[in-house]
């Protein structure tokens, strides 16, 4: 019994886990509120991220109205109307960490350096997005609230 | 009576193999691709696979090392001595106490039996000479050893195959199992059945074996590859083929 409390309260334990050059953050109740800039992300840089596959990887796994991007895959729900589903403090601990909501998702976190096996060299120590980045993709899903949106081709 | 007897066994026989059909889920990948590229894997004369296993057929008979030996001179024809080998690797190597899978049984052959040096992984003919010898398998169920110094290996490729791994932190069983059938982007994802290596890859415009498709994946959840013919890729392979014991070898295949 005490060790998984223990590696729960380290999971949990801002600040000192993570490494200096990341913004430390809090999650409270399954949020992280305070924007890891300081400032709110750009909703249109959002969006150029979440869009081009090689950046935000987004569209391997979910769909979206995004009629620029013909491959998009079916492993992850639909991104129309997420905005609405959830408050910005729910997506901004989604994009930094989505194993904080779901042990088992496959959808990789993307403001996380620790904790990974065999990272290539190339990408070691490396975020997927940096803090402003994650600011901006959480200010474009902040602006899908149309539930339809994703199903228009 | 005997009518009677004849129907009622034809019909248990039905039930039974329905039985089997329904419980095997598993599909190879070549279920999955388009009837254009099935078709290419089917023809030998538009297979581009058969020209490694040609080129293994020649090498197969040429002397090379100080006696002029051929594998030949020593293994007679392949379609009788490497009838079914393909289908029981990897298999565990008493000399060097762990297991070897064909193409590092082959590369040790030529080494310490034909004396001509070991062959790279990955080099033409070592890839040319594992598809010829795995040519003679095709159509054969896979059949791993029952071999208990092989089960450390095989456990070790399965929590390997469970482990998370790369910057994209999947794991092999995050995409193959919990994901099989499903689209990355525009790739469906296959269940992962090494039944076709080595095997001509549309990607890689050439042959290739299993070790580089496997590299592909770790590349792709941007992990540090294992090194070729690492121990790491024999125990995942140990582990695949039990996974796909009974499905049948389809060396050379083609795969987009
Ligand atoms: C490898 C697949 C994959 C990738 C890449 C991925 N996701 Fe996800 N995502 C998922 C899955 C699967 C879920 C479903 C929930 C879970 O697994 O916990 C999810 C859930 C979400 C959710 C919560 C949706 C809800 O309705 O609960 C959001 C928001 C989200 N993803 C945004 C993104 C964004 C933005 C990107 C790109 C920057 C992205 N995802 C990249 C697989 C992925
Ligand atoms: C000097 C004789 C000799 C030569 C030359 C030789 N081999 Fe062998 N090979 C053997 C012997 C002996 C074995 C062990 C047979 C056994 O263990 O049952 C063997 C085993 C093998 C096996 C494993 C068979 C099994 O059932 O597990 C393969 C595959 C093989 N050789 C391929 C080759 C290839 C390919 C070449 C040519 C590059 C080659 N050999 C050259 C003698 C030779
Ligand atoms: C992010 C998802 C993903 C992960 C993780 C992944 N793969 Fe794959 N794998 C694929 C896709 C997609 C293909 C098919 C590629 C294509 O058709 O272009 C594939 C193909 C394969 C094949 C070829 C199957 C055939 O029919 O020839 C094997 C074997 C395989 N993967 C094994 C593995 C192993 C072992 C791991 C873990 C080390 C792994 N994969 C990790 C997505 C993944």
């Amino acid at each position: 019994m005490r060790a998984p409390a223990a590696f729960l309260a380290l999971a949990f334990l801002p600040g000192p886990c993570q490494a200096a050059e990341l913004v430390q953050y809090q999650i409270e109740n399954g949020e992280i509120r305070a924007s890891l800039t300081g400032q709110p992300g750009n909703p249109v840089r959002g969006r150029a991220i979440v869009a081009e596959r090689q950046k935000g990887l987004c569209l391997l796994c979910h769909t979206g109205s995004f009629p620029e991007e013909r491959f998009q895959g079916d492993l992850a729900p639909t991104l129309a109307g997420v905005g609405a589903r959830m408050s910005e403090g729910q997506l901004r601990l989604r994009m930094v960490d989505g194993t904080k909501v779901n042990g088992q998702t496959i959808m990789p976190p993307y403001y996380r350096i620790d904790g990974l096996a065999r990272v290539a060299p190339a990408f070691r120590g490396k975020t997927l997005l940096n803090a402003p980045e994650i600011e901006d993709v959480v200010a474009y899903l902040r602006t899908l609230r149309d539930d339809d949106a994703g199903q228009s081709k | 009576m005997w009518n009677e007897l004849r129907s009622a066994g034809v019909i248990a026989a039905l039930a039974l193999c329905a039985g089997a059909r329904a419980e095997d889920a598993r599909r190879s990948g070549f279920d999955d691709m388009g009837p254009g590229t099935q078709a290419m894997q089917r023809e030998d004369s538009s297979n581009p696979g058969m020209l490694s296993a040609l080129e293994g057929e020649s090498l197969w008979s040429a002397p090379a090392g100080p006696a002029q030996t051929s594998c030949a001179s020593c293994h007679g024809e392949a379609s009788a001595s490497m009838k079914g080998v393909a289908a029981r690797y990897p298999a565990f190597d008493t000399a060097s106490q762990r297991p070897l899978d064909l193409a590092g049984r082959i590369s040790q052959c030529r080494d310490q039996r034909q004396q001509a040096g070991p062959l790279p992984r990955e080099s033409r003919e070592l890839v040319a000479l594992t598809t010829y010898v795995g040519l003679q398998s095709r159509g054969q169920p896979i059949a791993p050893p029952e071999d208990a110094r092989l089960t450390p290996f095989r456990d070790a490729g399965k929590a390997l195959y469970s482990q998370r791994m790369g910057q994209l932190n999947f794991s092999c069983a995050q995409c193959h199992d919990e994901n099989a059938g499903g689209h990355l982007g525009a790739a469906l994802i296959p269940q992962a059945h090494p039944t076709g290596y080595p095997l001509y890859r549309l990607e890689w415009q050439a042959t290739g074996s299993l070790q580089r498709r496997l590299r592909n994946c770790m590349i792709g959840t941007r992990a540090e590859p294992f090194t070729y013919g690492g121990l790491e890729y024999i125990e995942l392979e140990l582990f695949l083929m039990q996974r796909a014991a009974g499905m049948a070898i389809e060396t050379p295949a083609v795969r987009p």
